[in-house]
This record gives structure tokens, sequence and C-alpha cells, in this order.
């Protein structure tokens, strides 16, 4: 259907008229509007239904994620409604999508509760994705102004002060999350942390659905964790962490295990984020009162982030959870087994670690976003990476990210110590020769196999995995990609 | 034991041309670099001795290689980390650090255990280096 661009709110006493009014008539569409810099931005996807005009879809989800209801209410009249309402006041059809418009909306930064992502997205993912003249909607990006973003405290940690706690620069973080993920004992869970610890990695890491099952109690995991840990570190002389997965059932639950945590001596803490943008805010305030670092793994947000037409795009939870406070984020690898086009993992790279974010379409980037002074996230690159990808990985992703190895550790023929080893080497191979100038992805199976002449664990990596990928078409992709121009 | 501490402790002892080209490339990314001693490799010493001030504006890797072979004829008999600064906004901290040079023996560290109530332990890391006094742990007579 035709859009009807000229749609222009109806101004006084007419717009007040019981009965149902259009939402583009109602004060949700101004494309005269000029955003200010104190407006929250949000850009919108949306697929109305057959027959509906793509303006008036646009201005429903402005109104039914701000002040609208279905029909007109005489009691906007007792608020400065003008100001409340969001404004829908650009619209584009997407590149090369039939049917699909990017609707971008102001909102006025008084609509939001300072400090709270739980009122922030009770409006902006509230009721409006369930609207029946939509057929699909999609959260692409947002744009947070910095009045806002001050209104929260951020990571407890960030990238910088991570490293100087840690006392490691220069080179990513390796990690490794304990393998099988269910029904080890307490004791034999233990033991992969002290070998994989011992033989190089920084990290080890509990998986998302490690909490306290019948088969290991959460007490005894860390407890014998810790002793990995300990253990380790007078082993090697070097500060070692293992992610102790504090997500329960109840608030108090979450407590009682961090503050066992501490009490062990652990680095850091992890949550899932199933367990809720509130929670979330508030293990962040214990972890900031206890120079804890906070690792989050995204448990479940496939669900509403992998499809293009509907949810939420991961870029925006991203950005959220910086703004809710955590200090690692699982961010994608690329070039492993799990969902991660090059160019949108690396926009969701940027937002977790870059100060400031340049609008960048080709990543995904709608908006100029300013993190003021909040601290940077720590990506993390999990699931099927091997050591044989170390150019690569280091390539795409840079140097402040943690690179996890799970199978890729554990999984390695002459054990658990062997396997840190082989990933420790081909890291510290590839940054000495990154520094030095060379090209890594040019030079980088040449790079590993010199470093594996003086590594046996390396070489046997890198024979087991050599031809272990995962390239598959990706689901979640830019809609710009850049155009040649003539020179 | 090998102590791991640092960006290349995994790799076998750079050359002095393998150092001398990070030097350079940390120069090229305008960061100053440090030259640290110790004979106390604990973990968390985080507090090194300095080798003199970071060297803010030196641009060749040939002056800095100059002061490690200083730092060396003096301490060698010690750990010596090269560090490098980055001033930049938002980072105000360390972007590289790797050891250039050890004591010929590496004892290591013992794990200390003290039980409490409910299987609690607390730990404490012992450097047996730091069993003799400071300035005496390696060398000829250690």
């Amino acid at each position: 259907m035709d859009m009807d661009t000229n749609a222009r709110t109806i101004t006084g006493k007419e717009r007040y008229e019981a009965g149902v009014l259009d939402y583009r008539k109602m004060g949700y569409w101004e494309p005269d509007y000029e955003p200010r810099d104190t407006d929250v931005l949000a850009l919108f996807r949306v697929t109305p239904q057959e027959g509906v005009d793509p303006v008036e879809a646009a201005a429903a989800v402005a109104g039914e994620s701000s002040t609208a209801t279905w029909t007109v209410v005489w009691t906007d009249r007792l608020t400065a409604a003008e100001k409340y309402r969001a404004k829908c006041y650009r619209l584009d059809p997407v590149p090369n999508a039939p049917g699909q418009y990017f609707a971008y909306i102001a909102y006025d930064l008084d609509l939001f509760e300072p400090g709270s992502i739980a009122n922030l997205t009770a409006s902006i993912i509230g009721n409006v994705f369930g609207f029946k003249p939509l057929k699909a909607l999609r959260l692409e990006d947002m744009r947070l102004p910095v009045a806002y973003v001050k209104t929260f405290d951020g990571p407890p940690t960030g990238i910088v002060v991570e490293r100087e706690r840690l006392d490691k620069f220069g080179r990513p973080l390796l990690g490794a999350t304990v393998k099988p993920k269910l029904g080890l004992s307490g004791r034999n869970y233990g033991r992969v942390v002290y070998e994989a610890l011992r033989g190089g990695l920084d990290f080890t890491k509990d998986d998302e659905n490690i909490n306290s099952q019948p088969f290991m109690h959460w007490r005894d995991r860390y407890l014998y964790c810790m002793e990995a840990v300990h253990r380790a570190q007078a082993a090697t002389g070097e500060i070692k962490g293992t992610y102790l997965n504090v997500t329960a059932a109840t608030m108090e639950d979450i407590y009682e295990r961090a503050e066992f945590a501490k009490e062990l001596g652990s680095v850091i803490i992890m949550i899932d984020l199933v367990i809720g943008y509130t929670a979330i805010q508030s293990i962040s305030k214990w972890a900031r009162r206890n120079d804890m670092i906070l690792h989050l793994h995204r448990a479940g947000h496939s669900t509403y982030t992998r499809q293009k037409s509907h949810g939420v795009s991961f870029r925006v939870i991203a950005k959220w959870m910086r703004l809710a406070g955590v200090d690692h984020i699982h961010a994608g690898t690329i070039v492993g087994k799990l969902e991660g086009d090059p160019a949108t993992t690396k926009g969701y790279y940027d937002v977790c670690r870059e100060p400031r974010n340049p609008q960048h379409l080709e990543r995904g980037i709608f908006f100029d976003q300013d993190w003021a002074s909040i601290n940077r996230v720590m990506p993390v690159a999990s699931g099927g990476i091997h050591a044989g990808q170390m150019h690569q990985l280091l390539h795409l992703l840079g140097e402040d990210v943690v690179l996890q190895f799970g199978g890729g550790t554990i999984g390695h023929p002459t054990g658990i110590a062997a396997g840190a080893e082989a990933n420790r080497v081909a890291l510290e191979a590839m940054v000495l020769a990154r520094n030095k100038g060379r090209d890594l992805m040019e030079e980088g199976p040449d790079i590993l196999q010199d470093a594996a002449k003086g590594s046996p664990a390396l070489k046997k990596a890198l024979d087991t995995w050599k031809n272990v990928t995962f390239n598959y078409a990706s689901t979640d992709t830019p809609d710009f990609v850049p155009t040649a121009t003539p020179s | 034991m090998k102590l791991t501490q640092g960006t290349f402790s995994f790799l076998p002892e750079l050359t002095d041309d393998q150092i001398r080209a990070q030097v350079q490339y940390c120069l090229d990314q305008g960061w100053a670099v440090n030259l640290e001693f110790t004979d106390d490799p604990h973990p968390r010493n985080t507090y090194w001795d300095m080798w003199g001030h970071p060297m803010f504006d030196i641009a060749d890797a040939a002056g800095v290689m100059i002061e490690l072979a200083d730092c060396r004829e003096v301490y060698g008999d010690r750990y010596i980390r090269l560090s490098a600064f980055d001033s930049s906004p938002g980072w105000e901290s360390i972007r590289l650090s790797f050891i250039v040079n050890r004591p010929t023996s590496e004892p290591g560290f013992r794990l200390d255990r003290r039980e409490g109530a409910g299987r609690l332990i607390r730990y404490s890391t012992h450097s047996y280096a730091t069993e003799r006094p400071a300035g005496e742990r390696y060398g000829d007579d250690a």
C-alpha cells in the first residue's frame, strides 16, 4: 500500500472528539519533527499487515509505545500530551525488502525513569509487539542520550580495570566452558578447571544451565573450583579465575551465592540473561560494591534476536546491558558454530567496546551513540572455535575480547592442559606476529605451523581440528552494503 | 616452574630482535615504554621496581634496547618486564606487558591452606624466593 506521508496531526477541538482517530492524525506522525539531543531514539523495522498504510502502522508503533490507546481519551488534555507522545519523524522503505519499513521514533526523556532498564523496555518493547495491524516488528537500534546514559552506573569493572586487576595486557583473554556441561560432580568438575587453568587459560566458566542440580550442589562446585583456581595460580604465578554462575530462582539465592564466591576469593561471578533486567541491575550494583567482575551469558537471546523480521536486535540488547552494568557479554565469534554475520557482529563489538559509536550502516549501527565515560564491556567469543582459527579470531575480533575454547581445550587428544597450552601458544604467537606487522589473514596458517614446531600440544590441536569450519548463511545480516563509487 | 605472567610467556624466550620489534610497535602507537624489575614475582605484586621513568619521549626502539641492556647489566639475575603505557582518554593504562629477563632458576610458589568451618579454606600463595632477603633471592649465591 502507498504511504500517506501527507497525513498531518489534527489540532484543536477536533482532535479530542470522542471516537477513533488514525494514529497518524493523533500526533504520532510528525515528519517535520527534529529530534532533540535529549530524546531517546528508536529504529523499528515495521511490517504492516496487508492493506495497512505504513505511515499509519509506524504512527501506531509510536503511539502504542508511548501514550496512545485505541480511542481518543479526553484525559489527554490534563497533560502536556504533545510532549509525552512519541513521534515517528522518518519512515524509509527497507532496501531490498518489500513490505518492510524503517520507522524512526523519538521519545521525550521524561517518558523514562532514570536508571531503569525495566522501565525503558516496558515502553519500547511493551504492548506494541503484539499490535494486530502489524505483521511483524523488530527493534533494530536505539540512541540513548548522554543525559540518560548518565543515570546508569554501567559496567562495575570495565575492560581497563579488569586487565589491571588480572595483570593481563596486550592479548585477548582465554577461557573455556567446563564440559560436559551437565552431570559432573563437584570434584570432577574442579579437575577440569584445574587442568585448563594450569595449562594456560586465564578463565574457566560454568555453563548457562549449571546452577544447583542433583548431581552437583552449588556450594560443592564453588569449593572445588576455588581450590582449582588457587592451585593453578600457585603453579603458574598468574592470576586465574572461574566464572561461578550465581543464577538462581530468587534474588536472595543469587546474593547468597555471590557472597560465597566472594568469601572464597573468586575474582569473577556470572549470571544468565534470563534472570531479567532488574535482577541484572541488582547484581551489578552488588558487583560494584564488592570489586567483582560480572560475566553475562546471553542465554535465551536467540529466541528474539535471530530473525530479522521480528524481535529485538542483539545490538540493542548489548546497549541495554552496557547501561545495566555487566563486564562481559557473549557477542559472537563470526567463525564459530553460532549465528554471526561478520559485519553485524563487529557492530555488536563496537557497541560493547567503543567510547563513541558513529553511525555505521554496514555494521547495523543506525545512530551516533556517545557512551559518555561509562565503562567498556569485554565481549566474549564462545562456541565452536579452536586454535587453528587464531589468526582469524585476532584479526576479526581484536584484542579486547575473551576467546573461549570449550571443546577446543577439553577435547584435545593429549589432555585438557595440553589443549589450554595449544590455545595460549597459538594466541601469543599470533599477537607477536601481528605487532611485528605481519599479515594475519595471509600468513596466519604459517605462523601457527611455525609456533607448533616448539609446541607439540599446538601441533596436535592443529592436526585434530584442521578442517573444522561452520559455514552456514546468517539470518541476521545488515540491510546496507557498501556500494562502489566511481573514482 | 616457569612464571607465565606477561603477554609472551608461552613462547620461547624472545631474542633481542624480537623484543626490538615489539618495542617499535609500541612506540609507533604513541605508547611510553617502561622497564621494571623484581625478585618477588608474586602474582599480586603489582609494583615492581622502576628502571627510571617510563620513556615518554623516545621514538626509536634502539634507545629502549640500550636501557634494557643497562638494566640487565645490573639486575640480570631478576625478572625484568617491559610494559607500554597508553595515555589516551578512557584507557590511561598499560597496553602490552611482557617478561624480557628471568632468573636462571625459578623456584615458584607454595600454596598454603588454612582450614576453616564448613570446608572453607583460606588460601595464600607463598613465593619460595622471598624466603631470602630482598636483593639476595636469585643469582650466584641463591
